[in-house]
């Protein structure tokens, strides 16, 4: 019971350290360094409350600064060097890298990931938003396909290691496949080049529930003149459902196929307890893994390499963002 | 919304079934965890837990004791029951069964169905029959051992806490769930006061550099944790903290940090100005507008961060593996599941199944109990 009784005191500690600082640093400003009195009270109120903002900010920009900000430049200054750390050796990881076969496998593995997951998560989602919206029973029905958001990845790599075992009496597939007449079992998570598609339907049944519950609140929001008028002229479900509503939701489908992206490109745990990265299963991530521990100069240039493919995405949403805060 | 213009649509069936369908696929293969977590380990590898409430097949063997042989013209017979053998009284506690197939070989346990007549080796015959009654008759006596009777008998389905029990107790899953609770709690309830602070002032206080602060936090919401690994464990061990609960707190503050200001900005910004201005007008400063009325009033986005936070760090993997040392003292579940159970029991298919259900266990009432709080927390994140 110790660690327990060691994270209650840290809450506790914690907890009354974060409000004890931010009490005391206001305390401090408004009574002892600028208080409001005396003949300079009125420059002195102004002059505190130009400070206050950065006593509340203070804590925050300090933990991501130091957890977000320092770790970019700490892990590409450390990829210049080599395993030991001492010598410098400029590109010579990234070199090294694009010359290794199965560095140039995974970043292929994860193109391929990163093409069919936030795809097949959004079309699955927007067809189950679109369709359980219609239902009595939507909400129920919208929260089972939710359910999987709230397994970690090694559980649902459990779960579907049930759906894809060898044994024909554990594993759905290879069930399905004696009861329409095979003869051997077959291992789904060996097939050369296949094996990664059957991963990937971990991860998309995971995120499809996501995609489900933004796409379909985005759904409701469409203002209903638009499909009336658009049922007035004649036209059918479907051209309903693909010319009118998608065109209109646009915004938020890219919203939800980039989060999704990125999701992609830091899931380490599926490819790590369902494979290990054999059978030519490797994605950067677990790529990067494999090198942790053993050889740090390897694994932050591989570090680097995601935060490249992630930076399109960063620069574009800092972009919305500037344009929202205007 | 095709109602709107007076026609039902023809298609609803459809989508009913559609959506039947879809959900099914959903959840089948949770219900195969949830179902195996509580079958007998024998049965589990013999028969699919989609037939888990109909009796299983399994094989047995009962060795004949020869000290029940008697002779009959010149031939020795033995007589008996096959489930009435000691050995087996543990599945067939009154004695009775229903025998399937028969053998009287190790390597092929099923050889004859119930009621045949197979040649012993040794010469002689061995009949057993549907009840488990068996017939030795064979032309010399039995010395010191009788034959062995390989039988595959229909046992009733059975479900068990054994599972449970043995992850729980001999397995340390035990100590991986109070682990987890470990880094769980703490690295929720921390980062949630110090977001909150920084909300508040990103939302209702003036200063230069705001806009682009926003701006830089929504940057670092996509930074891949990878890129922090390295460095902050560098880091960690430089200042004395190293690998430990310590550590991994701070990481997952870290870590949350960006969604958490996100998150609380968004909807601190969307509170009505009067109530605000108001407040100050009355004389009130920024801590007592924050503490007294900004944040109950921002109680269900603090809800749903927090609720976003404790899954992600329930079910994190990758920070537990590298912030925390490896050893059993402070596995916490996903780790104890992918580097051990996986290893060492990868082919105890209900020990797996269990653990892993003990682990999504606790994330699962989070989610259907708080689900509200964790959809209204989505959509604040990504649609504006």
């Amino acid at each position: 019971m110790t660690p327990m009784l060691q994270g209650l005191l840290t809450i506790v500690i914690g907890v009354s350290a974060c409000v004890g600082y931010f009490y005391a640093a206001n305390l401090f400003l408004d009574k002892v360094l600028l208080p409001a009195r005396g003949p300079h009270a009125g420059r002195n109120i102004n002059r505190a409350n130009r400070i206050r903002p950065w006593i509340f900010l203070f804590p925050a920009l300090f933990v991501l600064g130091l957890y977000l900000v320092y770790p970019v430049i700490g892990s590409f200054h450390r990829s210049l060097f080599d395993r030991s750390g001492e010598t410098f050796i400029g590109l010579g990881n990234y070199v090294a890298l694009f010359n290794a076969s199965d560095f140039r496998i995974s970043v292929f593995n994860n193109l391929l990931w990163i093409i069919v997951v936030p795809a097949s998560a959004t079309f699955i989602g927007l067809i189950a938003a679109q369709l359980t919206d219609r239902l009595t029973w939507g909400n129920i029905a919208k929260s089972m396909i939710f359910m999987p958001m709230a397994i970690s990845f090694v559980g649902a790599s459990l779960i579907w290691k049930f759906v894809y075992a060898v044994n024909p009496d554990i594993g759905l597939i290879n069930a399905f496949r004696f009861a329409f007449g095979a003869e051997r079992s077959v291992d789904v998570i060996q097939i050369p080049f296949w094996n990664n598609f059957f991963l990937m339907v971990i991860l998309i049944w995971i995120k499809t529930g996501f995609a489900m519950v933004i796409l379909s609140a985005a759904l409701r929001g469409i203002p209903e003149e638009t499909i009336e008028a658009a049922i007035i002229d004649g036209a059918n479900p479907w051209q309903v459902f693909f010319r009118i509503k998608v065109p209109q939701i646009m915004g938020t489908i890219v919203v939800v196929w980039t989060t999704i992206t990125i999701l992609v490109l830091k899931v380490f745990d599926i490819v790590y307890t369902m494979t290990g990265g054999n059978f030519g299963t490797e994605i950067l991530p677990s790529y990067m893994m494999s090198y942790m521990f053993r050889d740090d100069g390897r694994a932050t240039a591989v570090a680097f390499v995601i935060m490249i493919l992630v930076l399109p995405v960063m620069i574009w949403n800092i972009v919305q963002a500037r344009r929202e805060v205007r | 919304m095709d109602s709107i213009a007076g026609k039902k649509s023809r298609l609803t069936w459809a989508v009913n079934i559609a959506v039947v369908l879809l959900v099914i696929l959903w959840l089948i293969p949770t219900i195969g965890l949830f179902v195996s977590s509580f079958r007998d380990r024998d049965q589990i590898s013999q028969s699919g837990w989609w037939v888990a409430p109909l009796p299983v097949e399994l094989t047995f063997r009962s060795r004949v004791d020869p000290r029940d042989q008697r002779e009959e013209n010149g031939r020795f017979i033995i007589e008996g029951n096959v489930f009435a053998d000691p050995a087996n009284a543990a599945r067939f506690p009154d004695g009775r069964g229903e025998v399937v197939r028969f053998g009287i070989r190790g390597a092929a346990p099923s050889e004859f169905p119930a009621g045949a007549e197979a040649e012993l080796r040794t010469g002689g015959t061995l009949a057993v029959a549907r009840d488990g009654a068996f017939r030795v008759d064979a032309p010399e006596a039995f010395e010191r051992r009788g034959p062995t009777i390989y039988f595959e008998a229909r046992t009733p389905p059975q479900f068990t806490m054994q599972n449970y029990w043995t992850v729980l107790t001999a397995d340390g899953m035990d100590r991986a769930f109070i682990n987890t609770l470990t880094v769980t709690i703490p690295a929720t309830i921390i980062p949630i006061l110090i977001a909150a602070f920084a909300a508040y002032a990103l939302a209702w206080m003036r200063f230069p550099g705001r806009a682009l602060l926003i701006a830089g936090i929504v940057g670092l919401l996509v930074v891949p944790l990878q890129l922090a690994l390295v460095p902050l464990l560098r880091l960690h061990t430089s200042i004395g903290i190293g690998q430990s609960f310590m550590g991994i707190w701070l990481a997952h503050t870290g870590f949350g940090m960006p969604l958490a200001i996100y998150l609380l900005r968004n909807y601190m910004a969307g509170l009505p100005r009067d109530i605000i201005e108001s407040a100050r007008v009355d004389g009130a400063t920024d801590f007592q507008v924050f503490t007294r009325i900004v944040l109950p009033l921002s109680f269900p986005a603090l809800a749903s961060f927090a609720i976003f936070q404790f899954l992600w760090t329930w079910n994190d993997l990758l920070v537990a593996k590298v912030f925390l040392p490896s050893g059993p003292d402070f596995q916490v579940m996903t780790v104890k599941i992918a580097d051990d159970l996986l290893g060492s029991r990868g082919g105890d298919w209900g020990i797996l199944a269990t653990a892993a259900f003990v682990s999504i266990g606790v994330p699962l009432v989070v989610f259907f109990t708080l689900q509200r709080y964790l959809v209204r927390g989505l959509l604040a994140g990504s649609v504006k």
